[in-house]
Parts: C-alpha cells; structure tokens; sequence
C-alpha cells in the first residue's frame, strides 16, 4: 500500500449530494490528510527551531560572558593561580597555534602526497583501496583514542609530555580528513583535461604538477583549513600528551598550555574569576575556528 | 634509461623528457606512495601500541575486565562494565534525540519548507554546529543546560519517580545534560549526510509521487524517506559513531560515577570519559588497565564505523545503478 | 566474408606515418577490437568512419598509447611509428604522445590564459626558442589568431566551445608533431564551427599527418583522402569492432568493396 486510499469519492468534498456535480477542485482544510499535512508541518518547523537554539544559546553565552573579558590583557598575561584575580590566556593562544602549526607540518604534505597516489597514480591500487578504507575508518576514530596512541608511541619514547606530542596527535587526526578531501577534489577535476596533459606527452608528475593541482586547489584549500579548524579545537588528543603548562611555551619539547584544556581545567574550578577566562577562551577558540570556516567558504567557491 | 624515437624531419619541436624530469617523475611516485603507505601503517602501529600497551592487562585480567563493575586502583581490580554500559547507553539515547532532530532538519532543508536563501542560512546555522568544539559544549552544558533541566528533572522525579528513567533526582551532572549536549553534537552530522542521501532521491521518483497525487507529506513519508533510507540508516550509523567516541563533552557533564543505571538523572561515565580522568595520573598496572578499555572504545566504534561505511558504500551503489 | 580485406597483408607503405597493424585489443576478457591493419600515410587525412561501438576510437587511441590508461586494456599486433614499434617493451609513452599529438572529442583547454595554453607543449618539450612566435604562429594555424589576440591572457575557459577547439588544436600543432589523431573533434561544435574544423583540418593536412575519427559519413567524404570502415559483430553478448575496408575516400564511398561497406554507406544501417 503505497498511499492512503485517496479521497476520491467526492462524497466528503461534495456538500450537498447532488449527482452529477463534478467533484469539488478547491482546498479543504478539514479534510484528515490535509489536517495531518498541517500538523506534521508545524511540528517539523517546531524541530527544526528546537535544533537552531542551542547554537544561538552557544553564541549568546560567549558573546555575553566571554565578550566581558575580550581585553589586551587577555592575550597578553599568563593564566592566573587560585585565588588570583586577572590574567589572561596568552600562552594558552600560543600553545594552541603552536600546536596546530605542528600539526599542520606533519600531516599536510603526507596526506597530500597519500592523496595523489589515491586519485592519480594509482587509483585502483590493492594499496589505494586500503588505505583509502582506512582512512575512512580513522576519520571515525575518537580524538582521545589519537592521544592514548601517542602517549605511547611518543610520550613515553620522549620521557616528557611536550608541544611535539600534542602535534602528532592532532596530526593523526588531520592526515585521514586531508587525505580524503584532497583526493576527492582531485577525482573532480575533469578526466578531459588530464586527458588534455596525457594527451600532449605529460609525464605523471607534469600532469599532476600542471592541471590536476593547481585545478584542483580551491578544493584542497578548503579541505586543509576546515582540518585545521577542527583540530584546533580538539581538546581529548592533548590531555595527557601536551598536557598543560602555566608558563609560556619555550621550547617544542616542553608541555604546553592550550585553549581547550584551559577551557576543560578552569571549567570545573569554583572560581570565578577562572570561569570567566573559561568563556573568554571559549570565545577566542570559536572565533579561531568559525574564522577558518569562513575563510574556507570564501576560498572553496568555485572560480571562474 | 630515455627512450629515444628517431624521426626522420626534424621540424617539430618534440623531444622525450629529460633525465632530470625521468628522476622527478620516479622520486614523485615514491613519495606518493610512501604517503599512501604511512596511512596503512599508521593503522597497523596504532593497533599495534595500543594492544601492546594492554597485553599485560590482557593476560592478567582477560575477560573479566568486561564484566567487572570496580575500577579500584588500591587493589588493582579494574572493570569496565560500568564504562561500556554508559557508552552504550548515552550514545544510544543521542542518537534517539539528535538522529530525529537531525533527520528532520535534512526533510526541512531539501523539501522547499523555506525558500532557498533562508536554507542556505539555516544549513549555515547547522553547520557551524559542527564547528563549535567539544570542549566549549561541555562548558555551556554546565553553565546553561544542567540549571535549565534540573527544574524540569526534579518535577519529572517528583511526580513519575517509578519509572526507571526518573527514578533518581538529578543533583547536578549526569546523564541526562551529557545525552542533551551530545544529542546537539551528532545533528549536524545526521542532517548533513541525510540531506546528502535525500538529495539523491532522483527528481522522477518526487514527480511520480506529486503525479499520483500525493500530498507533500505523503511524497516524503512514503516515497522519499524509504528511498533515501539506506543513505539515512548510514546517517545514524555514523552519527553514532560519532558519540561513542567523544570524549571532553561527556566528561564535563557526565558526572563520572562508575554506576550502572537506566535512570536518566543519575550521574554515570564512558569508556573515554574514563581515559580522560584518570590516564594522566596513572601508574603502571592501571595505564595498561586503560589501554585495555582504549582498545575496547576502539573495537566498539571500529565496528560501528566500518558497519556505517559499508552502508554508504552499498547505498550509493544501489543508487548509482538505479 | 568480413575478413576479405584483412587477408592482403598490410604493405608497408613508403609514406606510412604509422603502421598500425592490430590483431586483437582487450579491455579485461572484453574483445573489443580485432584484425584491423591500416597504415596511416603521410600527409594525408585519414578518415576513421563507422557505427558506434565498432572501435574506431579505440583504434585512434591506441596509435599514441592512450588506451594505456584503461585498465586491463591489452593490445595483440604491433603499431610502428617510423618504423619503430610504439609497444615495445623500451618504449615510453610519454614520448610517443609528444610525437603524436591528439585532439579529443569535447573541447579540453586547461584552466589557464589562452597563451599558457598554447605554450604548454612547448614549455614540456622545453623549448628554447621564440615562444611568442609559436604561439601566434600555431594560433593562426587554427584560425583563431584574429579572435583571441587581444585577449591572451583570457581563461581558455573563456572561450565558446568552438573556439574551444580551435584553442586545443592550436596546443596541439604547437609543438608540430608528426601525426594529429582527431577523435570526433567536432561532435560537440555546431555546424559553422563544424566547418571552421573541417577547412582548418584540410590547411593542415600540407604539413600533417592526421588520423580523424568521425561519426559523420558526410565529414569523411568532405575531407578524409583515405576512409577506413569499421564495424561491429555482435555476438556472443560481446560487441567486437573490426576493420572493414580501407582506400581512397572516392573508392570507399563511390564502389565499395565489401557489401558491408555497401550497405552502410548506403544508409541500411547506422
């Protein structure tokens, strides 16, 4: 039964049950169907409002309790201990970019590179298809699981948290994304103009150098900055590899403060003065973040 | 190595590449497939460090540690019953909440509810959902959704207590605001791949439906939704993945008491809530006891994710052949 | 019957470009083509015409290896180019698709200016030479010279889909060649640039060789001076493309050969 017996029968639509009239064309708004089509239409536009308020509630509370302490000194001083009043959340910043940065140096020319061999060189590859599947799997794989493995693969050969650890976690975390966008916005470039390349006498490095890339580069662009927005907001990788650190970051081999962890620790102190700079951190993470995705937005359009 | 063709006329201007661009060519695709290489063994050492972490766990405990409801570091007894339970159980509840809010999002977006500049906006508005870290939700959790449910929580307790749902007060965290905050966390998830799976209803289907004289609701209960189904189950899929494994959020706001309870109230924990408490204070015999709840988290959400791929994998096929 | 042809042993012709002389192509277990030998003559066009699916662009493809990036294609017979077989084991592709450039069926221009374009080829083969010269020079060649030279810097994309082609071609005589394949080069044009196309092809056929796949009987006559007819068996669920009859345009279309030839230059079937 693909629908519900229509009223076809003009005997509802028809007041008067005059024969011979044809049946009635007009809306009947108390008809079941047409009733059930309001309900289910108002109760959708309900939801989806449902599902727009957290975001505004989200944005509201930054802006209000976050915005309070949008102040130089905020970027500028060191967090504050206990009972302290002040500071600000300056090394947190820099641990943070200097992290990512990290992040960034490691995974970006891998997974570019993992990406060309997937959509270019060797697309149908025993090699590309696992990998591409597994790649899919880690992009799945939860953050925290990213700093377990670090931990032990890096931490412990190291004898220290530090910066570097905290980047290599971020970096497993980005290689899969990077990967799979990067070799998805190549599979977009038209087979007609790598044809084009082949065609003249391109090796495979000149059609990738020549077309494939700089065709395909909005796209990798895009796909780079949203990864980096997301692991600049990632907190689980770097509990316990980059820890967290009250002083500047001297040296990448030290722990280091970031964002979100400030976020995470000053989240549960029974100061006020630490949930304060909580939301101003929070603030400044979200701008970091939304400011990449928008960027990626003005980038990733489509240039003619 | 340069292999040369001898041309009789000389006019033209090509020539085979030179050693230089041979050497590049070859360095290039070993690059590349070194970096398609990194990604599989990065997998195979992953697996390899954290089992490896946890054989010792392993062997000392087997099993048990699945059923074993104490974790007690004094006496080296650890079990993670507790942990898989609320995973399981939080994860499971999102998904209620968020996979129908965010399917409902993905039927509001593609089927002409708003006119297409105001999608355009409310699509933004969900994306950038994604965007908001974990770490931040928790924080808004604890400030705005724990004092705003607990009115709500105490009255439900109040008046319904013999329901198992309700049957503790809420006193602050727990389950109740992590499952809100984590139901907030997959939506966007949901509604993206969902909307992406109903876009590929093909426009004939639609038509056929509106021709036989179908209301809106009828095309899209009775058409659209199960022809997009395999593409929406993926969604789920996914989306619970997505909250098995996230971590900061449930920590904040979970309470982490190592409980088994169906009551929505009552503080509980999760396997990664439990890795992030307690791994950076760890000693020796409990960090293995950790890395062995870590390659339980990775086994559940492994299965998970791959079951969620493979049904994307099949749907599209389906869809590329119909 | 379909073999007559096949039976006298492909000549090899003095002013062959390319010799080509295919036994059987594979795409996996898939026959697609058999038994075709012709030889491309220099300076010459050669028209490749036949019913869809009877090979003829796989032919054309597998003059300057291009079929080497399908998978599981597999060629049996051999194709000589100046005398040296282009499937040797030694054999670079990358440096027969420089001698023997290629023209494909939609209008393919890189994303760059109309100038990068051109120059492309040259830049590959590193050219020393004027560059500008050869731009200009190739871009008269494809009779676009007068409506893009002051708008080089223009996106290739810029151009309408005529222009388009003339933009391709242009690219692909820059670097003179030895041997133009053409496959359906104006399937995706309308008529005036059609026969824009077609006047440009006959210009360059003085100081080309060019093997041209058209799906267009009418194309042939106009401009091949030899037309190759492939068709089709179908059987056994598979569509294997062969060669029919080769020779002079006039001969192929005015006193056919074969009756196959016959029937379809006659319209029986298509």
């Amino acid at each position: 039964m693909a629908f519900e017996a229509s009223p076809a029968t003009p005997a509802m639509a028809i007041p008067s049950g005059s024969d011979g009239k044809p049946p009635s064309l007009g809306y009947n708004s108390f008809e079941p169907r047409a009733l059930w089509n309001l309900i289910l239409t108002l109760g959708l536009w309900a939801v989806a409002a449902l599902g727009a308020t957290p975001l505004l509630s989200v944005l509201y509370m930054l802006i209000v309790k976050g915005g309070a302490r949008l102040n130089g000194e905020l970027f500028t001083e060191l967090p504050p201990a206990g009972f302290e009043m002040g500071g600000g959340i300056g090394n947190a910043i820099q641990g943070t970019l200097v992290t990512v940065a990290i992040a960034s140096l490691i995974s970006i020319p891998i997974a570019l590179f993992a990406a060309i061999y997937l959509a270019e060189l060797r697309p149908l590859s025993r090699i590309s298809s696992v990998a591409r599947f597994l790649a899919k799997v880690l992009t799945g794989f939860p953050s925290i699981l990213a700093g377990v493995f670090v931990y032990a693969a890096v931490v412990l050969l190291m004898g220290s948290y530090s910066a570097l650890a905290g980047g290599v976690a971020l970096a497993v975390l980005m290689l899969p994304t990077i990967t799979l966008t990067a070799e998805g916005a190549m599979h977009m470039v038209p087979q007609r103009m790598k044809d084009a390349a082949i065609g003249m006498g391109c090796t495979n490095t000149q059609v990738v150098w020549s077309v494939t890339l700089p065709t395909a580069l909005p796209s990798i662009v895009t796909g780079i900055i949203l990864a980096v927005a997301r692991v600049a907001g990632e907190s689980a990788p770097l509990l316990f590899t980059a820890l967290f650190s009250n002083y500047w970051l001297r040296n990448i081999t030290e722990p280091t403060a970031s964002l979100s962890i400030l976020i995470y620790n000053f989240s549960s102190m029974p100061f006020d003065n630490q949930i304060e700079l909580a939301w101003a951190a929070s603030l400044v993470l979200v701008m970091i973040v939304l400011g990449f995705n928008i960027l990626s937005r003005f980038i990733g359009r489509p240039q003619v | 190595m340069a292999f040369q063709l001898v041309l009789p006329d000389s006019k033209s201007v090509s020539q085979a590449p030179s050693p230089l661009a041979y050497a590049v060519d070859r360095t290039f695709f070993y690059a590349a497939a070194a970096g398609a290489l990194a990604i599989i063994l990065l997998v195979i050492y992953i697996l390899w460090e954290i089992g490896g972490q946890a054989l010792p766990a392993i062997g000392r405990s087997g099993a048990s540690v699945l059923v074993n409801t104490q974790w007690d570091v004094q006496n080296s007894s650890f079990g993670i019953l507790p942990q898989i339970w609320g995973t399981l159980y939080s994860s499971l509840m999102a998904l209620l909440i968020g996979g129908f809010i965010g399917v409902s999002i993905a039927i509001f977006l593609t089927q002409d509810f708003l006119p297409h500049s105001l999608a355009t906006v409310f699509r933004t508005l969900i994306e950038m959902l994604a965007a908001i870290p974990s770490v931040v939700f928790g924080l808004w959790g604890i400030f705005v959704v724990i004092p705003f449910v607990r009115p709500a929580a105490d009255w439900l307790h109040d008046a319904a207590g013999f329901i198992p749902f309700f049957s503790t007060s809420l006193s602050g965290p727990g389950m109740l605001p992590a499952v809100i905050v984590l139901s907030i966390m997959i939506l966007p998830t949901v509604a993206a791949i969902s909307q992406d799976a109903i876009g590929l209803v093909p426009y004939k289907i639609k038509e056929a439906a509106y021709g036989l004289g179908a209301t809106r609701w009828e095309a899209i209960l009775k058409v659209i939704l199960p022809t997009a189904s395999g593409g929406i189950s993926s969604a789920l899929v996914l989306g619970f993945g997505r909250a098995l494994g996230e971590t900061m959020a449930l920590a904040m706001l979970i309470g982490n008491a190592n409980q088994i309870s169906l009551s929505l109230f009552s503080p509980a924990t999760t396997l990664a809530a439990l890795l992030a408490s307690n791994f950076p204070e760890a000693g020796a015999i409990e960090r293995q006891a950790l890395m062995y709840a870590a390659l339980v988290l990775l086994a559940i959400t492994l299965v998970v994710n791959v079951a969620g791929t493979l049904i994307l994998l099949w749907t599209s096929r389906k869809m590329a052949k119909a | 019957m379909t073999n007559a042809s096949v039976l006298e042993k492909p000549t090899a012709t003095a002013g062959a470009a390319i010799d080509c002389n295919i036994d059987k192509i594979y795409y996996g277990k898939f026959l697609a083509v058999r038994d075709s030998n012709i030889a491309i003559e220099k300076g010459k066009i050669t028209g490749f015409i036949g019913p869809s699916g009877c090979g003829k662009s796989t032919v054309l493809r597998s003059l300057n290896r291009m079929n080497d990036l399908i998978k599981g294609f597999k060629l049996e017979g051999n194709v000589h180019f100046h005398g040296q077989e282009i499937y040797d084991k030694g054999v670079d592709p990358v440096v027969v698709r420089r001698h023997i450039g290629m023209v494909f069926q939609q209008p393919n221009p890189f994303s760059m200016s109309i100038f990068d374009n051109v120059a492309f080829g040259l830049k590959l083969n590193r050219f020393k030479g004027d560059v500008e010269e050869r731009v200009q020079h190739a871009l008269t060649r494809a009779a676009l010279w007068d409506e893009v030279k002051d708008k080089l810097k223009a996106s290739g994309l810029s151009l309408s889909g005529g222009q388009q082609q003339r933009l391709c071609i242009a690219r692909a005589v820059a670097t003179q060649p030895s041997v133009l394949l053409m496959d359906e080069p104006c399937s995706a044009l309308d008529p005036i640039a059609t026969r824009r196309v077609e006047e440009l092809m006959l210009e360059l056929k003085n100081d080309y060789t060019i093997a041209l796949v058209t799906h267009n009987m009418q194309q042939a006559r106009r401009v091949a001076d030899i037309t190759a007819f492939f068709s089709v068996d179908i059987s056994q669920g598979g569509r294997t493309g062969h060669l029919v009859e080769v020779g002079p345009t006039d001969q192929i279309f005015d006193a056919p050969q074969e009756k196959l030839t016959k029937q379809y230059i006659g319209g029986e079937f298509s």
